[in-house]
């Protein structure tokens, strides 16, 4: 073969292309922009983006494109359609059942939004927490409504469980993650017996105490599954259940021990 | 790093094709081409990320690319020969564009695993010359090497890929 042949082959071979999506890979390899994929799941069909850092947010979104719109609009980055790993359908079930803690991407938000939502990611199944709750534990006492407008805001609903989070006067609240009825239909399916606790929370009663150790917790706190009701006792706020000589729950912790 | 980022999304935008047309002549098969130029713009991203901003500025972006891609190739296929040719268009998920039809992508791969036979060293420099058109110093800087080396290596690879394989004589066909 000629020279000239040769050399005019080798060029072609540089008229290649990348293939489709090449750069949108290169992307979210480098963490610039991430994957997503549409699961069904205990809650319906919900949409799911990721990169390599964790799960970046989820939205029960109408179509693919209300998704990618929201997407880019409250994340900024960019987003692509993918087939989802085969093990992640897995893992999504896994977490929103509570037997699994996926990781997760919060890059963009606040320090202060970010302190919030991973100290919900602390609050149990079948548990509630109220909105001041949250913030004594990040160390802003007085900012209850800061605390409620992160969970708002949350971009990752039901993984990162801000229905978890109500009113201390035992309304439920608004939900970014569908509407207040969402988040109690979500509560009930995670065993939250939210007639008594609304119950209690109209009478003014907000924690329960054990009468035999002497401890009182949240209403809602697992150390009072086993409890009959006989045995309960309740109190309106924190100082009345110290007269009483009760002391807080290290485990929900209603008052700083 | 939002000013890096933006950087970044038009290098990959400008260099995608050119990287992945060095990946497939130095590796001689789309899968293998595909890893290389993805870990070629990773490596570059991770390098930018640490780059003062005048630095990025006066990046030769084409000669800094091709010298990472040779790198991570060497660093990959060290002690491992190439792929030979694949079974035709048997690769999965990467899709032809419309313009490539199968006739022409079949004589792309077949030249593509013809050029991966080459050793290394002529490999790299006939690629570097003839299939992405760089020129002797941009070469000498991608591949580490003096510009004489690399001009022999050129010649010597082409001479090979010819089928003219005796000798060492520099008369040309």
């Amino acid at each position: 073969m000629a020279t000239v042949t040769v050399m005019l082959d080798l060029k072609r071979l540089g008229d290649v292309r990348a293939p489709a999506g090449f750069a949108e890979r290169v992307l979210a390899n480098v963490g610039m922009a991430d994957s997503y994929a549409v699961f069904e799941t205990v809650l319906g069909r919900v949409y799911v983006a990721w990169n390599r850092l964790g799960v970046s947010a989820a939205m029960r979104s109408k179509s693919a494109a209300e998704f990618e719109d929201w997407f880019r609009n409250e994340i900024g980055r960019q987003l692509i359609r993918v087939d989802p790993p085969a093990d992640l359908a897995a893992k999504i079930e896994d977490q929103l059942e509570g037997r699994r803690r996926l990781r997760f991407d919060l890059r963009g938000l606040t320090p202060f939004s970010q302190a919030v939502l991973h100290k919900t990611l602390e609050i149990s199944r079948g548990q509630v927490r109220p909105y001041g709750w949250i913030a004594r534990e990040i160390g802003h006492p007085a900012a209850v409504r800061a605390v409620g407008t992160a969970l708002a805001n949350n971009p990752i609903p039901y993984f990162i469980p801000c229905h978890r989070v109500i009113r201390s006067d035992g309304v439920i609240g608004n939900y970014g993650g569908g509407g207040p009825e969402a988040k109690r239909q979500i509560l009930s399916l995670e065993g939250v017996q939210l007639t008594r606790l609304q119950k209690l929370a109209r009478s003014g009663l907000r924690y329960e105490g054990v009468k035999s150790t002497r401890i009182f917790c949240f209403p809602t706190c697992y150390h009072g599954r086993q409890v009959r009701e006989e045995n309960f006792v309740y109190f309106r706020d924190e100082a009345e259940a110290r007269a009483a000589g009760y002391r807080p729950c290290k485990d929900c912790r209603p008052a700083v021990a | 790093m939002e000013g890096t980022d933006r950087v970044f999304e038009r290098l990959v935008r400008d260099h995608q094709h050119r990287i992945y047309a060095l990946g497939l002549a130095l590796t001689g098969n789309r899968h293998d081409a595909e890893d290389v130029a993805q870990d070629t713009f990773v490596r570059a991203y991770r390098a930018l990320a640490t780059y003062p901003p005048e630095r990025i500025r006066e990046l030769k972006q084409k000669a800094w690319l091709h010298r990472i891609a040779v790198n991570v190739v060497r660093n990959r296929v060290r002690g491992v020969r190439p792929r030979l040719v694949e079974l035709n268009g048997s690769e999965p998920d990467h899709g032809s564009g419309p313009e490539e039809n199968v006739m022409r992508r079949a004589e792309i791969d077949e030249l593509a695993a013809r050029v991966a036979c080459l050793p290394p060293r002529y490999r790299e420099a006939v690629v570097l010359r003839h299939v992405q058109e760089l020129s002797y110093a941009e070469m000498a800087d991608a591949l580490g090497q003096p510009v004489g080396t690399v001009k022999a290596n050129v010649h010597r690879g082409l001479k090979l890929l010819r089928g003219d394989n005796n000798g060492n004589g520099d008369g040309d066909a």
